[in-house]
């Protein structure tokens, strides 16, 4: 039987994205964990998350799972959301200045200086909360059945800046167009919650649980 | 702009059941909040509240069942308030499969629990519940115990702090509103959004469609929330979403 590995490290919502995951799961058994072990049996896994990036990166660390994710990122579809998204990155401006897992070039930014250094945008609300378009920039077997321009829910106050719009695969506008989704090789990667987002949200779950992690 | 405005049910729980009268038309059990909420999210809702409003906290464990239970059939952002005292409930409630926990007479008596709860859980979890009323022309006051106490703080004043403290999101309810279905107290509601750099949903006397797109409109609130005009059937969210949308305001369309 095939596996999911929902990575368990004590932060958010953990709950919500494996009982998303097992509404769509069909075949595929959804396995919630902080072992080592069991992550690298799986045949795919996501990084779900949501809070501080400096908790998030220090106990996966501190639970040995930094390099799990390291070996997972080269051999397997694997699946990152909200701050699973951004602990793929080398850091964040969080608190000053917070390092990361250093997978994708990038650095998450906060909203509030990018917004005030772009005119009429200073009403807009930080975080950034509800359901916003996604742009999707290149064909990918995780949007099959995915109408472009779809709405998914965020609720996120950092946004993802990536070195290389190679890795970008979908944009979301909030007074500026930032990178919503990226995509590498078997990465796929999501600020919005797809096990919040509903029919479009359930929809590129289940891609994932059918994807081999090409292109 | 393509940030969605949210329409919001707001479903009461006591003992986990729904109260104040659901009323749906062909509805097997009107008290069963799974059913419910499974309801609203076929009619487009963007978010669900439920309130605990059990008054035995022996009763509590109840409604970490009752999210459980819908957070395993509805996948919209639920949120869940009454009774939020302790790091340890916030921490059970998301658990549970809430998104989001509302804290409001916790907060009043002690307000440094809402900065420790945003730097437990992150600010996106940690929505302020503000009970208002108005004292005098333009000025509001924050009430607690269903609007019966007066605290004496200044409820923009309060918006702010509770921002800075960490808040992620504000429930402002207006209690000279609340069931009146007068519609909302839209300069309170607008005082307090063009205050705070989070968002605000706006709450307490809707009873026509009019009144929601007013609270966006001129309220400048980033959500809605009603209950009875949902409730009842008087209208479904799908019709609140067209009216809105008639209006210019961008809503989410159910894609099916």
């Amino acid at each position: 039987m095939a596996t999911v590995a929902v990575i368990d490290y004590g932060m958010g919502n953990i709950r919500s994205v494996s009982k998303a995951l097992e509404h769509v799961s069909g075949d595929t058994k959804v396995v919630v964990t902080h072992n080592a072990e069991e992550v690298l049996r799986a045949d795919r896994v996501v990084l779900p998350g949501v809070g501080a990036l400096q908790d998030c990166v220090s106990e996966l660390k501190r639970l040995g799972l930094d390099d799990v994710i390291r070996e997972t990122v080269c051999n397997k579809p694997f699946m990152g959301i909200c701050l699973g998204m951004q602990a793929l990155l080398d850091c964040s401006a969080e608190n000053g200045g917070t390092e990361a897992l250093g997978i994708i070039p990038g650095e998450a930014r906060h909203f509030a200086d990018q917004l005030k250094t772009i005119p009429e945008t200073e009403a807009l609300k930080v975080p950034h909360m509800g359901w916003n378009q996604v742009h999707q920039s290149k064909a990918h077997p995780m949007w099959q059945g995915i109408k472009q321009d779809s709405r998914f829910y965020f609720v996120h106050s950092y946004y993802v800046a990536t070195k290389s719009d190679s890795v970008v695969s979908a944009t979301t506008p909030y007074g500026f167009d930032f990178t919503s989704v990226i995509d590498r090789e078997n990465i796929f990667a999501v600020q919005f919650h797809p096990e919040k987002s509903q029919h479009a949200g359930l929809a590129l779950l289940a891609n994932f649980l059918s994807w081999d992690g090409t292109h | 702009m393509s940030l969605a405005k949210r329409i919001i049910p707001c479903l009461d729980v006591d003992d986990g059941r729904v109260v104040k009268g659901v009323q749906f038309v062909d509805i097997l059990d009107a008290g069963d909040p799974v059913e419910v909420a499974r309801r609203y999210d076929e009619q487009g809702a963007d978010e669900l509240v439920f309130l605990d409003i059990t008054a035995s906290s022996d009763n509590r464990e109840t409604m970490v069942h009752v999210v459980e239970e819908v957070a395993s059939q509805v996948f919209i952002p639920l949120t869940v308030g009454g009774g939020i005292r302790e790091l340890s409930d916030i921490r059970r409630m998301l658990n549970a499969g809430a998104d989001k926990v509302g804290i409001n007479t916790a907060a009043v008596n002690n307000p440094e629990f809402v900065r420790q709860a945003a730097e437990r859980f992150g600010t996106q979890c940690i929505v302020v519940a503000i009970d208002a009323k108005q004292v005098s022309d333009g000025k509001w006051e924050i009430f607690t115990h269903g609007g019966r106490k007066a605290t004496g703080i200044d409820a923009v004043e309060w918006a702010k702090k509770m921002a800075n403290f960490g808040a992620g999101e504000i429930l402002l309810t207006s209690m000279d509103r609340d069931g009146t279905r007068d519609g909302y107290d839209l300069a309170l509601t607008r005082a307090i959004s063009e205050a705070v750099p989070v968002p605000v949903i706006a709450s307490g006397g809707v009873g026509t469609l009019e009144h929601l797109v007013e609270g966006v409109i001129e309220g400048k609130a980033d959500a809605v929330l009603a209950a009875s005009i949902f409730h009842f059937g008087h209208h479904t969210v799908q019709e609140a979403k067209d009216a809105m949308s008639a209006r210019g305001l961008e809503m989410r369309a159910l894609d099916v």
